[in-house]
């Protein structure tokens, strides 16, 4: 086992190690000749060039705002704290308007016109869906911050890696055990009928059944609708809690209607904190939410608790205690999410280093480098929490959180095991050609 | 030289012209230009409906998609290769178009672009409804493996650029020569008589619905064909290609190219591209400078591009 920073690199793939040396060596020698001594010089004080795939426009606009934002701060401090392999970071940034076809434009933008070494960044599921193929063909490191289960299910390819976020099905079976504890055993799903909605509906029955809990109905709700009132007398009587995850400016109505139907007496509600990111918890018709559970990848509001390498997080991206920029207190962040672009660069930088990144020649053994990852301790190079890289399924799995609104704020009321979300493996990246 | 003989040479320049940009352009831009070509093919067949016949879809996303899906689905779920996959997809173009035409050309007009719009949308909310093998907005990848052309004892691979441009550009050339020859056949002919004059059609004895029809098909087929191209070429399917985005799209392509002309939605394609492309280099507002952009095109060419030329300069253009 070899450490790399926080991460840790396990030494059984011995060929990237043995492959790193002979790199190493290769270097070392053709540095030594005196006609290569310049392009060793320009080689090494050469930036390493990340292609950011952004949501600046779109649907994702809001989560593209910041984890720019956060991208952008992550790079400074790599920079100021001597870049990768000694050579500055530089972020370029392509809108991929949150739109599939734009986004494997943008994939063949970054590789064949801005010469990136790598592409990273992209959230929205559908984006990363329509943009993997063009990274595999093109033979580009594609590592995504987009939460979704599409890159452990193995169904992308070799190219595409998770190292920064959990994704939704290790989430919804972390908090599976506390809510069938803590809130009731019998629960209703209220989701939105699309892909999204399904993996809640897909993963969620069979963890709380683990649990001895039990799904007593399915509430879709159309992707067209606006109004919400007459799907609520669908919620048995007898349910001891909601789980929602509507998205999207919908969920403001629903939450109003939501609470207009029940009024004080009504069922627990446990929802995915992805429906509010970038909302202000106090917006007006957002009361009845008061007293209710969230899932957040890491927490909006600052936590008397927190270590101090969290808060150092905090104040190095931007945002007061409130989840706010500081600029601003009504641009609300989106804190749950965000983390996972600070945390997938550090990734990347171990793996550079850990290969001792040349150029894109070293592409693959770059991948190589990042599927031989597995613990990942806390700290100020990942502050949302303590994770373990899977490298046959290119994922990360790591602790949740579990906050619930008092007084108008998040507050952190539990925190799931890492093992809590560990799932068998579906498929094996590994054995895939390059 | 006779005009006919005139606008076959330059649509043979202009295949020799894309022929030769596929040796010529760098890797970025040839890639541009490959999916360029495939959503041109969508716009011509859109053109063909719009522009030749007068009929103004606002639904034409379901026969690209129908195509995407007639391809895709059988190659993701059933394993099948790409070339039966290609036949799923030119069926269901034709069926899907054949049905929608049965039923949206009984109405005319303003009615008829709301009921295309309409089935394009039950069309979108059903591949997200049957999101257990479309994976709805989300989408599909297609693997790899799958994504190959086998054609006379040679494997076309569909991911190696080259190949995927002369694809394309196959795609394009093939269609390109279809409406040439179809819009100066008597009957396109006839139907560019239907645009201009229903009623006059219809007593002088020619059938203007089964005409009608038959427009729709072709282009149903053609826009099929371009999903199904897309599919196998880029390897993604998703929902958002049945979208109403996707019912506008080839509908401004062909207006900035110039309706009822061959070669406009090739322009009109290429345009909004490279528009979006050096726009968004620059600002995030880049819909609002293409906007602009737009504005000013239809000011100085209210025909479209090569529909004002022909207006103009060029009247041998067909």
């Amino acid at each position: 086992m070899t450490e790399f920073g926080n991460v840790q690199i396990a030494s059984k793939r011995g060929i990237t190690r043995r492959a790193a040396l002979q790199g190493l060596g290769v270097v070392a020698g053709a540095a030594a000749a005196p006609g290569f001594v310049r392009y060793a010089q320009a080689q090494s004080s050469e930036p390493i060039r990340i292609g950011f795939q952004c949501h600046r426009t779109g649907i994702g606009a809001a989560y593209g705002r910041w984890y720019e934002r956060v991208t952008s701060a992550t790079a400074k401090l790599i920079n100021e704290a001597g870049g990768i392999n000694g050579r500055p970071l530089e972020i370029i940034i392509e809108d991929d308007g949150t739109d599939p076809a734009r986004g494997a434009e943008v994939v063949q933008k970054f590789a064949n016109q801005h010469r990136v070494d790598l592409i990273y960044g992209t959230l929205f599921s559908h984006v990363v869906v329509g943009s993997a193929p063009a990274a595999g063909e093109l033979k580009i490191p594609y590592y995504v911050v987009s939460e979704g289960y599409h890159v452990a299910s193995g169904k992308m390819n070799r190219y595409c890696v998770q190292p920064g976020i959990t994704d939704v099905k290790a989430q919804v079976r972390s908090v599976a055990p506390w809510i069938a504890q803590n809130l009731g055993k019998k629960v209703t799903l209220v989701f939105p009928d699309y892909a999204f909605g399904h993996d809640h509906r897909d993963f969620f029955g069979p963890a709380l059944q683990a649990q001895g809990g039990e799904v007593v109905a399915l509430v879709p709700i159309p992707p067209t609708e606006t109004s919400f009132t007459r799907y609520l007398p669908q919620i048995p009587r007898d349910t001891d809690v909601i789980y929602h995850v509507m998205v999207g400016p919908a969920v403001l109505t629903f939450v109003k209607e939501l609470g207009e139907f029940f009024g004080s007496g009504g069922p627990q509600l446990f929802g995915f904190i992805d429906s509010l990111e970038a909302v202000d918890i106090n917006s007006p018709g957002l009361e009845f939410l008061e007293g209710s559970h969230f899932w957040e990848g890491m927490s909006r509001y600052a936590q008397p608790n927190m270590p101090e390498y969290e808060a150092v997080y905090r104040r190095t991206v931007g945002i007061d205690e409130n989840g706010a920029s500081v600029n601003d207190p009504n641009d609300v962040s989106t804190a749950a999410h965000m983390f996972g672009c600070w945390e997938t660069l550090y990734v990347i930088k171990a793996a550079m280093e850990a290969v001792d990144y040349r150029g894109p020649q070293d592409r693959a053994k770059m991948i190589e480098a990042t599927e031989a990852m597995t613990e990942i301790d806390a700290g100020p190079e990942h502050p949302q929490g303590r994770k373990t890289f899977n490298g046959k399924i290119h994922q990360v799995f790591g602790e949740q959180n579990i906050s619930q609104v008092k007084d108008g704020k998040l507050q952190v009321v539990h925190r799931t095991s890492l093992e809590d979300g560990l799932y068998e493996p579906e498929a094996d990246y590994t054995t895939m050609p390059f | 030289m006779m005009a006919g003989a005139k606008s076959f040479w330059l649509h043979v320049a202009v295949v020799l012209v894309l022929f030769a940009l596929n040796f010529l352009l760098p890797e970025y831009h040839r890639g541009v230009f490959s999916r360029a070509m495939v959503l041109a093919v969508f716009a011509m067949g859109y053109n063909l409906a719009f522009g030749y016949t007068g009929l103004l879809s606002l639904g034409h996303a379901m026969f690209f998609a129908a195509g995407l899906y007639g391809a895709g689905l059988p190659i993701y779920h059933l394993e099948w290769s790409a070339w039966p996959a290609l036949g799923t997809a030119l069926l269901a173009g034709a069926a899907l178009a054949l049905a929608v035409g049965f039923l949206a050309l009984r109405t005319a007009g303003v009615a008829f672009m709301i009921v295309t719009l309409m089935f394009a949308q039950v069309f979108y909310l059903a591949t997200l409804y049957f999101g257990a093998y479309t994976r709805g907005e989300e989408g599909l990848v297609l693997p790899q493996a799958a994504r190959a052309l086998p054609l006379l004892g040679w494997n076309l691979v569909l991911t190696d650029p080259p190949t995927r441009y002369m694809i394309a550009l196959t795609l394009l050339a093939s269609v390109l020569a279809i409406t040439f020859l179809l819009v100066r056949s008597p009957y396109g002919r006839s139907l560019i008589a239907i645009r201009e004059n229903e009623e006059r059609m219809r007593m002088l004895g020619y059938n203007v619905f089964a005409n009608k029809l038959g427009a729709v098909v072709v282009s149903g087929v053609i826009c099929a064909t371009a999903g199904a191209a897309y599919g196998l070429l880029f390897g993604y399917i998703g929902s958002g290609f049945a979208s109403i985005q996707y019912s506008i799209l080839p509908l401004l392509w062909v207006l900035l190219g110039g309706a009822a002309t061959t070669l406009g939605p090739i322009i009109g394609t290429l345009f909004m591209f490279y528009a979006v492309d050096l726009a968004s280099s620059y600002t995030s507002a880049y819909m609002l400078v293409v906007g602009l952009a737009l504005i000013l095109l239809i000011l100085f060419f209210p025909k479209g591009i090569v529909g004002t030329i022909r207006e103009r300069w060029l009247p041998w253009l067909p």
